[in-house]
């Protein structure tokens, strides 16, 4: 599984204070945390309350970049600050992302395309969450066919189902599994799916075994990649074993340990 | 029809036998093996940097278990293992020595690692290839041989073994202090060579210096088994594995030799033909099926198998 580290966010106090205060070893510090702990990549998101967000993003990657060449995600709702952070990051991105709102698509899919990035497509809409599978998969057709359109690989296109709290939307925990199973089938060469795994938890009392019980069974869905904390070491103890299950990994007595130890 | 092809996203690792005077060795060449970043001979789909390289076989002790059709091309250099290694060398073109010190083998002369060091002191003095070193087996001995021979070889960035998983501290240490690759072996096991890579590069020694010896069987001994590992870890390694990414060594000869059908005789089995051919075939059968899974290098006995296979790989790298 493709794991994309979710720590660099401006929403949390050291990253938004170390934002303020300009303090680079903060966030070098998180970056390569993170890394040792397993992640591919690191999402990177100035945060609410930035009140320079295009060149806060700018000043997050260049400092990110001087101690890692992982891929960055590039996560904001705007897209001038996406662009913003496009200019200057040295490895292929991941734009974190767009909605399924043709006026985001436009824009987006032609940025994505401009920059060699991969993209996140939101199965969500101006016209709200949706309910069930079918109005998921309804979404997706209309990302994998705008993106498809404009020429942008649809294998570099990450599809996310919306993950809901469990505690809020409980019937509705199949649905988003069986959308992941079936976003694959909308096109050939199939799209990519990803998840933004801590949602699933928001308010529960027991939130890191909700977070890994539902990423291993997203796994077993089919699930390419997800955006959560590499730090909850069950969390990701739980996703490098669904890899095993899944025949994505060979197994030896260290697994875990060689999984972390080969991403370095 | 569009031929589909597959696209990899990482490679096997490279290794490098031998240094040079300017890296400071003795050896003429160096050899590289791995590198490759696509599965055997898929030209079209990855690069493969490097030709197989095939080490020949030879013992500090004239071998009691070879057949004599095998003795028959080295019958007037086996009680002299200096003499052998020239010979192939210089007759036989060899690029690559693979010494097996079986004469340290307490079952066999029981020679003293003092013995043995001297030994490849004076064959790295004769020859100019580079060395591969393997063990006589017996674990206890082995740890008291390899190091001495280790040192003995310092700096000439031989590739040596072998470390298993019950046994690989003290080899590990002495290729670390003196500068060598190491073969780690695994009983065709796919689950104890990753656990084994991954204890050898915990103690510090870098996966570039890692040869994996998967073990293996000869035609009609469980090569399909053999290949069938090679392939996984092979597709492991394509796929990012890094602790799978090493290049293989595969013991042709030591196993072709062995299988009843390389040795019998005419007269038992009079059926199965020429003798003569017999075994020279068999090896290089078993050998060619362990290019096409992936073998790196390839220890062989019999001079005539060696050019049977040296000729099928340059057609092969061709292509």
């Amino acid at each position: 599984m493709f794991i994309i580290g979710e720590l660099i966010n401006g929403m949390y106090k050291n990253i938004g204070r170390a934002i303020q205060e300009k303090d680079k070893a903060a966030i070098q510090k998180c970056a390569l945390q993170q890394i040792q702990a397993g992640a591919d990549a690191l999402d990177v998101n100035c945060g609410p309350a930035s009140r320079h967000p295009i060149s806060d993003i700018q000043w997050l990657i260049e400092a990110i970049q001087e101690v890692t060449d992982k891929p960055l995600a590039i996560d904001s709702s705007k897209p001038v600050v996406i662009e913003s952070g496009l200019k200057i990051v040295k490895n292929r991105a991941i734009i974190n992302s767009t909605t399924a709102d043709p006026e985001k698509l436009q824009v987006l899919v032609p940025l994505a395309k401009k920059y060699n990035a991969k993209l996140i497509g939101l199965t969500i809409s101006s016209k709200g969450i949706p309910q069930n599978k079918d109005q998921r998969l309804e979404l997706a057709a209309m990302i994998v066919a705008t993106a498809s359109d404009a020429g942008f690989p649809t294998e570099d296109l990450y599809l996310d189902p919306i993950v809901m709290p469990v505690n809020v939307a409980q019937a509705q925990m199949c649905e988003i599994l069986e959308a992941i199973r079936e976003f694959k089938i909308i096109s050939d060469p199939a799209p990519k799916s990803i998840v933004g795994l801590s949602n699933v938890s928001q308010g529960t009392c027991v939130r890191s075994l909700v977070n890994r019980t539902f990423l291993t069974m997203a796994a077993a869905f089919g699930l390419d990649a997800a955006i959560f904390d590499p730090m909850d070491k069950e969390l990701m103890d739980a996703a490098i074993t669904s890899d095993l299950i899944l025949n994505k990994q060979i197994y030896c007595d260290s697994y875990l340990d060689a999984y972390r130890k080969g991403k370095l | 029809m569009e031929l589909s092809l597959e696209k990899w996203s990482a490679a096997v690792s490279t290794v490098t036998i031998g240094a040079t005077k300017e890296e400071g060795g003795t050896r003429l060449a160096r050899l590289e093996v791995g590198g490759q970043k696509t599965l055997p001979y898929l030209f079209s789909e990855g690069q493969i940097p490097h030709k197989p390289q095939i080490a020949y076989e030879v013992w500090d002790i004239a071998p009691l278990d070879w057949p004599k059709e095998l003795l028959k091309p080295y019958q007037d250099v086996i009680k002299d293992p200096l003499s052998w290694a020239q010979k192939c060398v210089t007759e036989y073109k060899a690029k690559s020595l693979c010494v097996r010190l079986m004469g340290a083998h307490p079952d066999f002369t029981d020679k003293q690692p003092q013995e043995e060091a001297k030994f490849i002191a004076g064959l790295l003095k004769n020859v100019s290839v580079p060395l591969i070193i393997i063990g006589c087996g017996d674990d206890a001995k082995d740890n008291l041989v390899l190091p001495a021979c280790c040192e003995a070889a310092r700096g000439e960035r031989c590739l040596v073994g072998s470390a298993v998983q019950d046994n690989y501290k003290t080899l590990v240490a002495a290729a670390l202090a003196d500068g060598h690759n190491i073969i780690a072996e695994s009983p065709i096991d796919i689950n104890i060579a990753k656990q084994l890579n991954i204890l050898i590069s915990d103690m510090g020694l870098g996966l570039e210096r890692i040869v994996i010896n998967p073990t293996i069987g000869a035609l009609g001994y469980g090569l399909e088994y053999a290949y069938s590992i090679m392939e996984r870890a092979r597709l492991a390694a394509l796929a990012g594995d890094k602790m799978m990414a090493s290049p293989f060594i595969c013991f042709a000869g030591q196993e072709s030799w062995r299988a009843k059908e390389a040795k019998a005789s005419v007269l038992e089995f009079p059926g199965w033909g020429d003798e003569v051919q017999r075994g020279i075939l068999w090896e290089a059968v078993t050998a060619v099926a362990l290019v096409q899974a992936g073998a790196d290098i390839l220890v062989m006995r019999h001079p005539e198998a060696i050019k049977k296979i040296n000729q099928y790989l340059d057609n092969l790298m061709r292509a």
